[in-house]
């Protein structure tokens, strides 16, 4: 008897010291994770002494100050410049998505001849940052006069995105059952239906992913707007901000302040995005 | 209205031939079953003549028609898919009713088909659920359901009833005899279940490897089967195969008796083992015999039994029940 009591408390306490390992391996993580960001935070609402004396406080009384936001706010276009970042990444995450699912459907579903090597061929862009070419594509917008505009930017980003689009949204597609499409055919849908009312819904948690994934360095990036579209009018929010990191002189409230501003946006599409992912994934599981 | 001939019918996966030359009449209203063991091509067949792949060769006509360009929706067929394919984001009622709305029927028409195969399949409770919400049954019956809208021409069944379990799945069997009697449409069925085959069918088609062993009614199959292949694979426990030496035949080499067919006794008979395993399944007691060099003999009696195991019995065959094969494992008439 005592020694199947001892039995039955050992894998108890087992579990929970599981499972406190593995929350306090993921909460170090988070916090690891999080530190730049909320120190960023808590020193744009800082004086500039402030931020320089003690870093790590938090803001009080004293040190509190929003001179880092009134001078994004006066100096500089910022509206306009989150207006293009806004554009440029809902824009390349619109194209991303539709292209990539186009061309994942037609991997996935399709036999044809090459269908091995093409997907291959779409897959390269994972392996090759796409960088590498940034002379080959300035040269090409030079050419086609879309130096300093926001389709530059936008033709870009689609073409950075897509390789891992359609390389995880075919693998998806893959495994939705031939028999779901196969009742659609015999009930005369046509390939554009099937794709777009049968197999779209059921990868939508697929979608949700690769749009977190296609957004954020599209939103992050700094190389493409400084090379293909620096111009005032087509300023993205993180070329902005750059304005106040001098060679001499760097203005570190306005910095942080239009750091702090910048994560807004991307945080609420990132919002929307993973509430669209628990959704499919719990429409999954009920099924 | 709904005749179906297959003519020289040859399919080939690259280099590999899944078909090899069907030819096949099914006259309207007939329940034809297609059977055979995994990988003999029933599917693939099935979907051809759904046109949802190509043949390699050969000509698919429906009612007369030639169809082999034609796209699944214009052949005027219904499938129920084993995995029951429902649309998981539509409610029954549009489930049931996607296929018309895409054929522009008119509103009314298809309130009126929807509600006729819901009372049929008793399934007026969950028109607004959602398949998700249904359960495996159900769901099959809602499939189903979505065949008999559409009014089809030919029924296709693909193992339809592979993925319930065993007390659904007779029930269902019954359901969709009732619904062959009601409709009298012509059902094209696949399944590898030769119970399912048996019960339902008007006509078997037997395949294997890509050809068809034998056609016929389950009853001419189950007494005259065209050789050792479809002996064996129709009728539950299987056929006992023995050498003909063993039990002193001589113009065969194989020679054939049901487990039915053999009576168990102490005198002395056809062949004689020992008792290795008995299952009593109430109805039916199934004796399993180990006859030495003949093998594990099957034996199917009905009612109850006690034999015990290792005791010596000795097996002796209904005489006029015994099926003979040649070299070539054709039936010697």
């Amino acid at each position: 008897m005592a020694a199947q009591t001892t039995m039955s408390r050992s894998p108890l306490s087992q579990q929970s010291f599981r499972a406190i390992a593995a929350h306090a391996i993921l909460i170090t993580y988070t916090l690891i994770a999080l530190f730049p960001v909320v120190i960023i935070l808590i020193n744009s609402f800082k004086s500039r002494n402030a931020i320089f004396r003690s870093p790590l406080s938090l803001p009080n009384s004293e040190t509190f100050s929003l001179i880092g936001y009134e001078t994004v706010m006066k100096q500089g276009d910022f509206v306009l410049y989150f207006q293009n970042s806004l554009i440029v990444t809902v824009s390349s995450l619109a194209m991303v998505l539709l292209f990539g699912a186009m061309a994942a459907f037609a991997l996935a579903e399709y036999r044809f001849k090459g269908n091995l090597l093409t997907g291959l061929y779409l897959a390269l862009g994972i392996m090759i940052p796409i960088r590498l070419g940034t002379v080959a594509i300035l040269q090409m917008m030079v050419a086609s006069g879309l130096v300093n505009t926001l389709t530059a930017l936008i033709l870009v980003y689609t073409a950075q995105g897509l390789p891992l689009a359609i390389f995880i949204l075919s693998e998806f597609m893959k495994g939705i059952s031939d028999d779901l499409k196969n009742a659609g055919r015999i009930d005369g849908l046509s390939e554009y239906r099937i794709f777009g009312r049968l197999v779209l819904p059921l990868i939508r948690p697929a979608l949700a992913t690769v749009a977190v994934f296609t957004m954020i360095p599209i939103w992050n990036d700094l190389w493409f707007p400084l090379i293909l579209a620096p111009s005032e009018e087509t300023k993205t929010v993180t070329l902005g901000a750059q304005v106040f990191i001098g060679q001499f002189v760097t203005n570190w409230n306005a910095v942080l302040s239009s750091l702090s501003l910048a994560i807004l946006p991307v945080l609420v599409l990132y919002l929307i995005f993973s509430r669209q992912l628990i959704k499919g994934i719990t429409a999954g599981a009920v099924k | 209205m709904g005749s179906l001939s297959l003519k020289n019918i040859h399919k080939s996966f690259g280099d590999v031939e899944v078909l090899k030359g069907i030819d096949l009449t099914v006259e309207d209203g007939e329940f034809v079953i297609f059977v055979g063991p995994s990988g003999c091509g029933k599917s693939t067949l099935l979907r051809i003549i759904a046109g949802l792949e190509d043949e390699t060769s050969g000509t698919v006509e429906i009612d007369g028609e030639l169809m082999n360009a034609q796209p699944p929706t214009k052949r005027g067929i219904a499938m129920v898919f084993q995995t029951y394919a429902l649309y998981p984001h539509l409610t029954v009622r549009d489930n049931m009713s996607l296929g018309l709305k895409q054929a522009k029927v008119a509103k009314e028409e298809i309130t009126t088909s929807v509600e006729l195969a819901t009372s049929m399949l008793s399934l007026e409770d969950y028109l607004d659920r959602r398949p998700a919400e249904l359960s495996g049954g159900q769901r099959q019956r809602v499939a189903i359901g979505r065949a008999i809208v559409r009014k089809p021409k030919l029924f296709l069944f693909d193992e339809p009833l592979s993925n319930l379990d065993a007390a659904l799945r007779v029930n269902t069997r019954l359901e969709i005899a009732a619904l062959h009697r009601k409709l009298s449409a012509t059902m094209i069925y696949v399944t590898h279940d030769q119970t399912e085959a048996m019960t339902l069918a008007d006509r078997i088609v037997v395949l294997n490897g890509g050809h068809v062993e034998q056609v016929g009614s389950p009853m001419e199959l189950y007494n005259n089967p065209a050789n050792k292949f479809v002996a064996g694979f129709i009728g539950s426990p299987q056929m006992n195969f023995i050498t003909a030496e063993q039990v002193g035949e001589k113009n065969a080499v194989t020679v054939g008796i049901r487990p039915e067919h053999i009576s168990l006794g102490t005198k002395k008979g056809d062949l004689s083992g020992t008792v290795s395993h008995v299952e009593r399944l109430g109805g039916d007691t199934n004796v399993y015999l180990d006859c030495g060099s003949a093998g594990l003999i099957s034996v199917r009696m009905f009612g109850e039994h006690d034999f015990a195991v290792d005791s010596k019995l000795s097996a002796t065959f209904d005489p006029s029940r015994i099926y003979r094969f040649d070299a070539q494992d054709n039936t010697i008439v």
